[in-house]
């Protein structure tokens, strides 16, 4: 039941068998190809290993291509789903290739092309993909300006790139990458090449538009559920009544004599294949089925008890400092306080899609996912067939929010195209993807902490049952803490989302620094500097501070201001927000929120502020209205009209402060903005209102 | 029944109760047009039936028989893009861009109606849109943006008139 947080790493092979790296490369042609070698085993964990009878060569990270017309293309196995990866990515090849980004292609997350990779996940592509991609970059710039001294019988140092040309600086002849390999295939391996520092870039570090934008905003982009095979037909699934069911026994004998419709089983699995998405549905609807399933259990309403109450052995735990409870005891001001969240849904608007096609026993799989070489493995596994018979391709998707790690839509499809002897194409519906997927964990979190008078923090317990521990630790400094992270028994299969637990871990330590702050009678934001050493989070609660005027910004009644900050995968974060409330007890609404937010040398400003400015409008729907309910094993509101996201009235001025740190590596952006958002709207509620709100979603 | 899209005529035989999204996408191959919600809460299937925004989810495709269809695929004129599609691209008004075809159509039937919306009419206007990866304020933007240009080319006397 427990979809664990997948970042745990996979088990590398048993393995090693040397393979023929030409014959892996001979569909590139001719032109020069560089691979990169890993020089960190510690990197070959996370992408480059290949599973055990995979063709394709181990421990290689990316590979890139200059063919003899001169594209250059680059292969890497991330897959692109809105966090602009393709672009930025490209932007790091085209920055040491000394090229334009528009000569760049990127191939993705396609498993018969692209080097084996984990996933798409934990904002990962930019600290270890995006080096990668570099220094094959500038390692083929390298190869070219060697080519060139041989071509032009002159010295290395006399040949400069620029432009995507090559040049002879001494007779002033220019060539273009394609012409210097005339007609062979070179291939050379590299492990380490020397990196353009970020205060040198020029095409990185700039706002380049998304490399694809013309395709999307055309209607030309296809996405999964736009894939279209010869022949091609429609699968719906038989779905039971609710999770964990056993199909029993399953009727389709209205449909005997129906043409033009092809029912499937196998074991719990039902389905339809048929040829448009309408006699497809309603072939659905006239089969009936019987399911097993278990009775009494729990709902949205008991949940958080039932939670607390099926922890699983072996907490994960911080060695404790000092003696918690003597340094309660001791402390001047004690808050003891519990904190809930509740299990929401990613709702990509793109809902899981795939579209299957056998042939000769080898399976070809189009879906949006985050993990494409597990998929792979998932598939492989359900058909029972090596992995070097599955290709999984995946075209970049609509979104996926740590929501589309697992392969069940590819193995529906596929299954349903195994019998048809179709290529089939699945597409879940609204209803399906709410109910089927797996959600954010819902949580509890219970708090104590103890000041000092002089508003120093003393002490910190912290327990986190199922929530996750993702940003469990707190940045503050407390000379005696206990953090815990409970693993429980979850009711609904969970998963992965943006910003994993760091949200609940947030929103219960901000709130609660909030409160403690008001104890010791400082400003919230004073209270925060005066137990905060971390340099880069200091900078940024600053920065946020001054951006939105926080010294002004006095709470009455119906306007209030709240401030919350944190650090979560290298990136550093601060969120200041204003809330208008109709009247006491009435309506609150977001009016106004500036983040700021540093992550390292940035990559592609407006980019970076386009995806803190997703995270904190996404954040608003778990921090307000989204919450999933449910009882005996029902989702009770998976429909878009029952399940609130938010909308464009939900939208408040939304301001990014941007610090750019070009002297620390880059990391990932796609999460950590949305962690301060639900906090700082909570402390802005609390210093309206006087209430303190202690679960999420908070209205 | 016969189908008028984006200026082309199609015959093609059609279960009068099949929706016109699935239509378009699965017999017209015009896969811009997309499914979020199947009922009528995201927006990312509005395609334009004689120039007013339909959620083609929920329409049968024999109620826009006849009528003039508009989808995203129709709305650049020989490779010159919509107004709106280009300050999309310029107001970087999309993450993985999968609301955007229902979007720009949405904000070109706006723009059509009202050609200087304020900002609190295009939200008014799109409220029926979802973009989940939160990409509104740009949305908004983009429309600001595209409306501006149009009034500039009314000045000129432009095409976009
Ligand atoms: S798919 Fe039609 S409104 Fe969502
Ligand atoms: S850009 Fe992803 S839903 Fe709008």
């Amino acid at each position: 039941m427990l979809e664990p947080e997948r970042y745990e790493l996979n088990e590398g092979p048993a393995y090693h068998f040397e393979l023929e790296r030409r014959d892996f490369f001979k569909f590139l042609g001719g032109g020069l190809v560089l691979l990169l070698v890993f020089d960190h085993p510690a990197d070959a964990q996370e992408s480059g290993r290949a599973p055990r009878g995979d063709a394709r060569p181990p421990e290689i990270a990316a590979w890139l291509h200059i063919g003899e017309d001169g594209a250059v293309t680059v292969y890497t196995g991330k897959a692109e789903m809105g966090q602009n990866i393709r672009t930025s990515l490209t932007q790091a090849v085209a920055e040491e290739l000394h090229a334009p980004v528009s000569s760049i292609q990127l191939v993705m997350a396609d498993t018969a092309l692209t080097p084996y990779d984990m996933g798409t996940f934990g904002s990962r592509t930019t600290p270890t993909m995006a080096p990668q991609l570099r220094k094959v970059g500038a390692a083929a710039r390298e190869a070219l300006i060697g080519l060139a001294a041989e071509k032009w019988k002159t010295s290395r140092a006399s040949i400069t790139v620029a432009g995507g040309k090559v040049k002879n600086a001494s007779s002033g002849e220019t060539i273009g990458f394609g012409e210097l390999t005339q007609g062979r295939q070179i291939m050379s391996t590299v492990n380490a090449a020397n990196l353009t520092p970020a205060d040198q870039w020029t095409t990185a570090g700039s706002s380049v538009t998304k490399v694809n934008a013309r395709d999307i905003v055309t209607g030309a982009h296809r996405y999964a559920s736009d894939i279209a095979r010869p022949g091609m037909l429609l699968g719906r699934v038989l779905r039971p009544p609710m999770v964990d069911a056993k199909l029993v026994s399953v009727d389709a004998s209205k449909l005997n004599g129906v043409s033009g419709v092809l029912v499937v089983r196998d074991g719990d699995f039902a389905g339809v294949v048929a040829e448009d998405e309408l006699t497809a549905a309603t072939a659905l609807a006239a089969i009936s089925s019987r399911w097993d399933h278990q009775k009494d259990q729990p709902s949205d309403k008991n949940v958080y008890q039932y939670l607390k109450s099926h922890t699983q052995s072996g907490a994960r735990s911080n060695p404790e400092h000092g003696s918690i409870d003597q340094a309660l005891a001791s402390s001047d001001h004690k808050l003891d306080a519990t904190y809930t969240v509740a299990y929401i849904a990613h709702t990509p608007l793109e809902p899981r899609a795939a579209v299957a096609e056998w042939e000769d026993g080898k399976l070809t799989v189009w879906t949006g996912t985050q993990r494409p070489f597990g998929v792979r493995s998932e598939l492989a596994e359900a058909f029972s067939i090596p992995e070097d018979r599955v290709r999984v391709i995946v075209p970049d998707t609509g979104s996926g929010y740590g929501g589309k790690h697992s392969g069940e839509c590819a193995i529906e499809a596929a299954r349903l195209a195994k019998a048809a002897k179709k290529p089939v194409k699945l597409i879940w519906t609204r209803e399906e993807e709410f109910t089927w997927a797996y959600f954010r964990p819902a949580g509890v979190i219970d708090i104590r902490g103890g000041i000092t008078s002089d508003g120093l923090l003393a002490a910190w317990e912290f327990h986190n049952y199922n929530s996750g521990p993702s940003g469990i630790n707190t940045p503050y400094e407390v000379p005696s803490h206990v953090i815990e992270f409970h693993a429980t028994d979850s009711p609904l299969r969970q998963g992965s989302y943006r910003g994993l637990a760091a949200t609940a871990n947030h929103f219960a330590r901000e709130s609660h620094m909030d409160d403690l702050a008001v104890a010791a009678g400082l400003d919230p934001l004073e209270f925060r500097l005066k137990n905060l050493k971390d340099a880069r989070l200091r900078a940024v609660l600053q920065a946020a501070a001054d951006k939105f005027g926080w010294s002004n910004s006095q709470s009455t009644p119906t306007r209030g201001f709240g401030l919350a900050c944190g650090v979560e995968k290298g990136g550093y974060v601060a969120s200041c927000a204003e809330v208008s409330i109709a009247q006491p007890g009435g309506k609150v609404k977001i009016e106004r929120v500036v983040t700021a937010f540093e992550c390292g040398a940035i990559v592609n400003p407006e980019h970076l502020k386009n995806q803190v400015e997703g995270s904190v409008i996404m954040g608003i729907g778990g921090a307000l209205f989204e919450s999933i309910q449910f009882a005996d094993g029902k989702i009770l509101n998976a429909q878009l009209s029952k399940y609130r996201v938010p909308r464009f009235s939900d939208t408040p001025a939304v301001e990014t402060v941007l610090l750019d740190r070009k002297d620390l590596p880059s990391a990932g952006a796609g999460e950590t903005p949305i962690v301060a958002l639900a906090p700082a709207v909570g402390n802005a509620i609390f210093h309206a209102t006087g209430t303190r709100i202690r679960s999420l979603p908070m209205i | 029944m016969e189908l008028v899209v984006n200026q082309k005529h199609y015959r093609i035989e059609v279960h009068p109760d099949r929706m016109l999204l699935w239509v378009l996408r699965n017999d017209l191959e015009l896969t811009g047009t997309k499914y979020g919600c199947g009922e009528g809460q995201c927006g990312a299937c509005t395609v334009l039936v004689d120039g007013a925004p339909v959620r083609s989810c929920l329409a049968r495709a024999s109620t826009a028989a006849g009528k003039e269809i508009t989808t995203i695929e129709g709305l650049a004129q020989n490779g010159k893009l919509h107004p709106l599609q280009e300050a999309f691209i310029q107001a970087d008004a999309m993450q993985c861009g999968y609301c955007t075809p229902g979007m720009i159509v949405s904000g070109a039937a706006l723009l059509k109606k009202t050609p200087q919306p304020s900002d609190a009419e295009i939200r008014r206007a799109m409220e029926g849109n979802v973009c989940r990866c939160g990409t509104y304020p740009r949305i908004v933007a983009a429309v600001r943006m595209a409306s501006r240009q149009s009034t500039q080319r009314t000045a000129n006397g432009g095409p976009h008139a």
